[in-house]
């Protein structure tokens, strides 16, 4: 059974005003349990919007969503129930942290949930040392860490729930590329080894494809396609018609085969670019030592 | 939902109204509350009426929009009217135990609710039809005298025009927070009081840092500007006194004579 799935959602703005604008309209999705799925789609497209609906922040003007097989809108009272097992990250999520340590802060998820002290206590250290930081952190205030300690402090309070669900808005926005390379590592073990579902919502093709699985692509409130990196990839004249770019070396590899080369079109990242472009090499009987 | 609370309710347009100085706006505003309170004889209150229903329908913003305005100011006008009604003395129309009505009541009664729903009607339509920029700009400009005396005018213009400025970003911020919290479990909804004001500290905390590091941000981008308050500052829009802002005044100063004559010599119905 599909861990997330949705029945013609919809969300419309400022119902009945002159400013009435649909975030997102007849939204049927279906995600299985584990997928690791990357969530694309320029400003305005409605990643935000339907992201908010996974875990109820948001309710939907017609449709249904359904975690689990459960609807989540069944009883407006257990709402937070669904809070718990979908955790959402929301974008810049450091300016979120109140407490006076970094411990206290990543504990207000767990504790809201109703833990037992000892049981808290563990997921804050297994957060922690999921996202990167160091067991001395833990005493500080969150105030004085740096920018990108925050945000895996901020990441850390939400995985620290344990959601079945990890939803991440732009996890990276405003990292270097190293901290953003860290952060994506960092999610993708964490989904290895829980085997969790994980959304990542990302401007960046070459972020998603180097990590998900498979990608949802949205335009313009509407899906406009769920399907595999693949297959996704295949439509890029679609995808770049709508302003998303597709990775700047599958772009190349395009070109390429344009020009009558034999090379796969499935190339995404460098590494994958170096292998293809070898073996095409090699097949055209270059030194093999190349 | 936060979103939902409106701040100000300029009506943009282009009107004669709308481009009076801002300034004699101001004045004219203060001279009408003035005038209103002026007026005993009721035979004037239809000349108090005139002068803000003519504004109304030169600025084209419509009735319905200034009816709304008046919407909440209703508990207090009937307020004030119910003490005026049963506290004045004079010629008893209706009794009973304590409670009396006498004519000299309902009709001070009459009189206080007409004046307060014009003072909103005639304040409102200065808000309706002034940009807040352009209100602090006037109000700065009319308060530039008491500089001699130290009064920060300047200053005081420009934190009123921050503070506008940065009230719908602060909303945008609190919504974002809230939803953030609630994401980690935060309920803000259920709970005796004390744990409601317990659960705002998780937004109130954050929503202060951020507000903090955004004057932060704009100093610093001030003085990259090189802002240094309001000594020797030259403005890029002068503001002018036209023949709109004269004629105006000449009606308001008509309008205020004609009050105070009915005062004098015509005798009250009353």
């Amino acid at each position: 059974m599909s861990i997330i799935r949705t029945e013609h959602l919809t969300h419309v703005y400022s119902e009945g005003t002159p400013f009435r604008s649909a975030g997102i309209e007849d939204i049927n999705l279906e995600i299985e349990r584990g997928e690791m799925v990357g969530v694309i789609g320029h400003t305005g497209s409605g990643k935000s919007t339907l992201i908010q609906h996974l875990n109820g922040l948001l309710k939907p003007t017609s449709g249904r969503v359904f975690i689990d097989g459960e609807d989540i809108w069944a009883d407006p009272k257990q709402i937070r129930r669904f809070r718990f097992k979908v955790g959402l990250v929301f974008q810049y999520p450091e300016y979120q942290l109140f407490e006076e340590t970094v411990f206290k802060d990543i504990a207000f998820g767990p504790g809201n949930m109703g833990l037992a002290p000892e049981e808290i206590e563990r997921r804050v250290h297994d957060a922690v040392q999921f996202v990167g930081l160091s067991p001395d952190t833990l005493q500080k205030s969150p105030f004085e860490l740096s920018g990108g300690q925050k945000r895996r402090v901020a990441i850390a309070g939400v995985i620290a729930m344990e959601p079945e669900v990890l939803i991440l808005d732009e996890p990276c926005a405003g990292l270097d590329p190293r901290g953003r390379d860290q952060i994506l590592g960092q999610i993708r073990e964490y989904h290895e080894e829980r085997g969790s579902t994980v959304l990542i919502v990302s401007h960046s093709m070459e972020d998603i494809a180097k990590f998900a699985h498979k990608v949802l692509v949205m335009n313009g409130a509407h899906v406009f396609d769920y399907d595999t990196v693949d297959r996704i990839f295949s439509r890029a004249d679609e995808i770049e018609a709508m302003g998303l770019s597709i990775p700047q070396i599958t772009r190349v590899f395009m070109g390429l085969r344009a020009r009558g080369l034999d090379v796969p079109a499935n190339v995404y990242t460098v590494e994958q670019g170096r292998e293809a472009f070898l073996k095409a090499y090699r097949a055209k009987g270059g030194a093999a030592g190349a | 939902m936060l979103k939902d609370i409106t701040l100000g309710q300029y009506f943009p347009g282009n009107s004669a109204i709308h481009r009076m100085d801002p300034r004699m706006k101001i004045i004219l505003t203060l001279v009408y509350i003035a005038m209103l309170f002026a007026v005993s004889n009721p035979l004037g209150l239809p000349v108090a009426f005139a002068v803000p229903l003519a504004a109304f329908l030169i600025a084209r913003i419509p009735l319905g929009m200034a009816l709304k305005t008046l919407k909440p100011m209703i508990p207090i006008v009937l307020f004030t009217a119910v003490l005026n009604m049963f506290f004045v003395d004079g010629v008893v129309l209706w009794q009973w135990s304590f409670f009396r009505i006498t004519v000299d009541g309902l009709y001070f009664a009459g009189m206080m609710a007409t004046r307060i729903l014009l003072l909103v009607l005639g304040t409102a339509l200065l808000t309706y039809t002034t940009s807040p920029i352009s209100l602090t700009d006037g109000i700065e400009r009319l308060l530039s005298p008491l500089k001699r005396i130290h009064f920060p005018a300047h200053e005081l213009a420009m934190m009123m025009t921050i503070a506008l400025r940065f009230i719908p970003t602060l909303i945008e911020e609190t919504d974002k927070i809230m939803s953030a919290q609630k994401a980690r479990g935060a309920d803000l909804e259920s709970g005796g009081l004390i744990e409601r004001a317990k659960a705002l500290i998780p937004i109130l905390i954050p929503l202060f840092v951020s507000a903090f590091r955004r004057a932060e941000e704009l100093a610093l981008a001030m003085e990259c500007r090189c802002y240094r308050g309001g000594e020797g500052r030259t403005r890029m829009k002068q503001l002018h006194l036209g023949p709109v802002d004269w004629i105006s005044a000449a009606v308001m100063a008509a309008g205020l004579a004609a009050i105070l004559l009915i005062n004098l010599f015509v005798p009250s119905v009353i």
